[in-house]
Formats: C-alpha cells, structure tokens, sequence
C-alpha cells in the first residue's frame, strides 16, 4: 500500500533529478550559443542574459564566415568523415561476410586477429603511422585522415556486422545460388540490404569519433589546407581569443554539423545499443 | 557424383578466390595502418638517433624514462595524474551512469527519450567546444561560476578551479566526466531494458519492489555491462589527450598538474616550444601506454571477466 501512496512523489522526485541533471549537460553548450549572438560588451557584463535589441549582434559570424576558412574546413571533415565510413562499411562488411559465410582453414584466427582492434587504441601506434605517412608521401593529405581512421573503424565494424551476417537466412542465399548468382552478386545484392539496419549502426559509432578528432589532424594533415573543422576551431581561438564574438560563433557553428548528424541518426544509435550491438 | 576420383582429389586445396577477395582489403589496411605501424613503434622504442643515424640501443630508452629525473619526473606524474583520471571517472561518471539509466528505464517514466537525448548530448560534442566551454563558465575572468554561486550565497566556495595545481585535474576529471556519462548510461539503459519483465515480476510477487528490486535484482544482471564500461572507461581514459589540450594546451597546466600519459607522449614525440621532438622516446611513452593498457584489459579478461556470473535469461 506504500508504495502506491507514494507514487506521485517518487516520480516527481524522479523528474526533478532527471531536469537537473539535464540542466547541467546543457547548461555549457546554452552559454556558448546565447553569447555568440550578443555585443561584446554584453558577454561581458551580463554573461546569462539574453540577447535584447540593444545587446544583439551577428558581428562574430560575419568575421568567422568571411575570414576564418571555415568553409575550406567544414569541406575537409565532410570528405574524411565520409569516405572514411564508406570505406569501413564496405571493406567491413566483405570481411565480415567471408567470416560469417564460408568456413576455411583460419576462420577463427582472422576474426581474433581483427578483433584485436577493439581493445588497442590506434593512437598508441601514433609513431610509426607517421614514420609511414612520411615514407609514401602522404602527410598533410586527407588520405592520411581516411586511411587511419578507416583501419581505426574496421574491427569494430567487423565484430558487429559479422553477427548480424549469421542470422540472415541460409535460404535465401542457397536459393541464388541455385539460381546461378556468384558469391559476388550474393553479397552485394541479396545479403547488404538485409544487414542495413546493422550497417547504419556502425555508421553512427564511427562517425562522431572521426568528425572530433583531434590527434591525428593536429599529427598527420595540420596544413593549412588539410585542417578538419575540429582542428579548425582549436587554432582558431588561439588566434582570436581577443575576438570573444568570432570565437563563440565559431564554436557555435562547430556545434550545428554534428548535431544535425546526431538528430538524424539518434533513432538507429538507440536501437543499435538496444538491440545488442555493443554488448 | 559421377565425378571421377582425381577430381575430388583436386577440388580440396583449390582456393576459393571469393573469400580472399572480401577478406583482403579489410585485412590490408588493418595491417598496414594499424597493426604494422603498432610494432613498428615497439620495435623503434629500441633505437636512437645519434649524428642523424639510428643506432640500436636497447632498452635504454626506457632506462631514461623511469630512471632518469629529466624524463621519469614527468612520466611518473602523468602516470600518476592518469590514475587519479580514472579513478574520478570510475567512482563518479560510472555510478552516476548507472543511477541516470535506472531513472530512464522506469516504465512509466514520460519525456524519457527528452533527458535521454539531453543528457547524451555533450557525448557528441568536439572536446575544443567542451574544454572552452567549460574555461569560460570556472573563469575568474569572465565569472560565469563566482556570479551563479554568489546568487545562491556560496560565493565563498569559488576558486579559479583550472588555474589551481591542486584543483586542475580534477576539475578536468569532472569536466571529462560530464562529456562522457552519456556513455555508460546509455549502455546500462539497454542492459537494464533486456531484462525479461518475468523477472522483475517474479520479485514483486516475493516483495521485492522499488529499490530493493534494483539493488537485488536488476544490478546483478547488469553486472556483466557494468564490467565492459568499466574497461572501455580504463582504455579511453589511459589514452585520452584531447580535452586536456584543448582547455590546458601541450603543457597542461598549471605546472604539468594535468598532464597524462596522452599529452606527455604528444610533447616528448613532437616537442613543445623549447623542448625539442623525440620519435624514439615518443615510441618509448607509447610503448609503456601500451604496455599499461595491455595489463588492463588482461586483467579484466582473467581477473574479473571470468568471476562475473553470467545470468542465464
């Protein structure tokens, strides 16, 4: 009988925890985007205030979209961050149908020797990547980006895809291949599509690693054409820290690419971690 | 089967080209950018550069890094530092994680999928956004932090947090733990919602209701979750870097009081201002991360993976 007397104060208990908490997850991000739309003498002497008539002004993003090559670096984060993902998705899932679909000698031992990854940061082998980049010429070039964060992405993608691969059905793939189809075809037609849901999960794993990053474009493309926007932005307010506008502005336009990524994919992040994806 | 024997005979070591085909451009870039350059740092941990000529030395490289004052003062502090890093993360972003979790998962919870996101949102943000953003609000400065704890009469409890040697790390820490608890609360969340509602009702047939129920019931069950955060919370924060660049730079300051092993390796392999860069003593930090970090998560796999009970549901 307690416990049901005591309902409404236990949830209001509940959502008041829940609002605080979320208040403070907030909190930073709401101050950085309430005060790049103010003057600077209103960030300074009422920093939690809204922006009023007086106190508006768009200076800072008129200084960061004409001066601060934000666009050349939005460019660089949109080409790594993409290619390095479709390369992941389709190099991981080949791999991962060979080990879920055919059995040969060394099946096990390939799948262990990929798995390693997962437990291994790549950064501790920063050293010799870059030993390596310098050798092939590929320092302050995007392919650097793509192809460390590409080798980065695969075990993981490996280690997921692979178990969604064992459950579509042996059926279906026995069926094309009575139907004459290749192993190729199978794959590309018949077994993709059905893994999609799978696929847009390590899709969304991988790509807000990649997009922040900041180690290896500070390490292997700090050029000032090859800069991603995260690297972008670290410079930037070294440069600026006296223009407060121009910086606030720039983190607030650093903040909209990835959040408009997170709203499109929340629903399948959710549902991958539900449904087991990472346990 | 009208195949004649030798055919057979011929089929079996016949290679299958098709699996060699899918196998091999994941296998090649894992190897040649990951796993090849990995050992290839190990193996030049051993050599140094002497009149621009690299000369096999042995372990003295690691000599000097735990020996020598000039190199093991700093690597002890960072490993030190490192340390107390995770242990914030594990005794506050953990719990923290786990309790977040238990609230959502309240069936009849509404606006679930609101704090969800809310909470979650900092997880995706670029650490230069979240170290600045935080900079701004503990700046004595700007005042964010004196001006709110003075509205609710705690001003006296203000201190320039980030600007402290004693208080930098863990205002760091916090910091880091507030990005992150999204994390941890999400993977509980999913563990905590896979438990069969038989079970839970089952208890509330013996009684067992409200907090008793998540104490003895549902946290047993998460417990193999709670093992796998608790190990990727020690991977990332072993190798963690960017935040504390961001809001300390290369130095991590004040006085090296926030360094960790990341920003060390960074400085001892690039150098910073008059300290020159270092790839050999950079493979050597690299080498003893690793070393680190490979004694963890062997620990976990034999230590505690095993003891963990695995509930048959």
């Amino acid at each position: 009988m307690t416990t049901i007397r005591n309902k409404p104060l236990s949830t209001a208990a509940m959502h008041g925890a829940l609002i605080f908490y979320t208040l403070i997850a907030l909190f930073p991000i709401f101050v950085i985007v309430l005060n790049s739309f103010k003057t600077r003498r209103a960030i300074f002497s009422e920093p939690l205030s809204l922006p009023t008539a007086d106190s508006f002004s768009a200076v800072g993003y008129q200084t960061v979209t004409q001066q601060g090559d934000f666009l050349l670096y939005f460019q660089n984060s949109m080409i790594v961050t993409v290619s390095s993902l479709f390369l992941i998705l389709l190099f991981g899932a080949m791999a991962s149908f060979a080990l879920s679909e055919y059995r040969f000698r060394g099946n096990m031992l390939m799948g262990l020797y990929l798995a390693l990854g997962i437990m291994i940061p790549i950064r501790i082998g920063t050293v010799g990547i870059l030993e390596m980049m310098v050798a092939t010429g590929l320092v302050n070039t995007l392919w650097a980006l793509i192809l460390v964060y590409t080798a980065q992405g695969l075990p993981l993608a490996v280690f997921i895809l692979t178990e969604f691969m064992r459950q579509v059905s042996d059926d279906l793939k026995n069926a094309g291949r009575i139907d004459g189809l290749s192993e190729y075809t199978i794959f590309f037609r018949l077994v993709l599509p059905l893994v999609r849901p799978a696929m847009a999960t390590v899709a969304v794993f991988n790509m807000i690693p990649i997009w922040n990053d900041l180690w290896f474009p500070l390490i292997l493309a700090p050029s000032e054409a090859t800069k991603t926007l995260t690297l972008g932005s670290q410079v930037f307010i070294g440069q600026f820290l006296t223009d407060w506008n121009a910086v606030l502005s720039a983190l607030s336009l650093a903040i909209l690419p990835v959040l408009v990524l997170y709203v499109i994919f929340s629903r399948q992040l959710i549902r991958g971690i539900t449904s087991g994806a990472v346990k | 089967m009208d195949n004649p024997p030798d055919s057979t005979a011929q089929h079996k070591p016949r290679i299958r080209w098709h699996i060699v085909l899918f196998l091999a451009p994941a296998v090649l870039i894992y190897t040649a950018v990951m796993i090849y350059p990995l050992f290839n740092t190990l193996r030049l941990a051993l050599y140094d550069q002497v009149d621009q000529q690299r000369v096999f030395v042995g372990l003295q490289n690691f000599r000097e890094l735990f020996g020598d004052p000039l190199w093991s003062d700093q690597f002890w502090n960072a490993l030190g530092n490192n340390f107390w890093f995770f242990a914030i993360h594990m005794l506050i972003q953990n719990p923290l994680g786990i309790a977040l979790a238990a609230l959502l998962s309240h069936p009849r919870l509404r606006f679930a999928a609101l704090y969800r996101s809310a909470i979650f949102l900092p997880t995706i943000l670029s650490f230069v956004i979240v170290g600045f953003a935080w900079k701004l609000i503990l700046s004595p400065i700007w005042g964010i932090a004196p001006g709110m704890l003075e509205a609710v009469g705690l001003k006296w409890l203000y201190q320039p947090w980030l600007g402290k040697e004693e208080y930098a790390l863990s205002a760091l820490s916090l910091i880091s733990v507030w990005q992150w608890v999204g994390i941890p609360m999400m993977l509980i969340y999913a563990a905590l919602l896979s438990i069969p509602d038989e079970v839970i009702e089952a208890g509330e047939i013996d009684g067992v209701t409200g907090m008793a129920a998540f104490w003895k019931i549902k946290l047993p069950l998460i417990m193999p979750s709670i093992g796998i955060i608790s190990i990727l919370t020690f991977v990332a924060n072993f190798n963690a870097f960017d935040l504390i660049y961001a809001a300390q730079g290369a130095l991590a300051g004040p006085d090296f009081s926030t360094d960790i092993l990341g920003t060390f390796l960074y400085r001892t392999f690039f150098g910073f201002q008059l300290q020159l860069g270092d790839p050999h003593m950079g493979a050597a930090v690299a080498s003893a991360m690793f070393a680190i970090i490979l004694i963890g998560v062997c620990l976990y796999l034999f230590g505690i993976q095993r003891r963990i009970r695995r509930y048959q549901l």
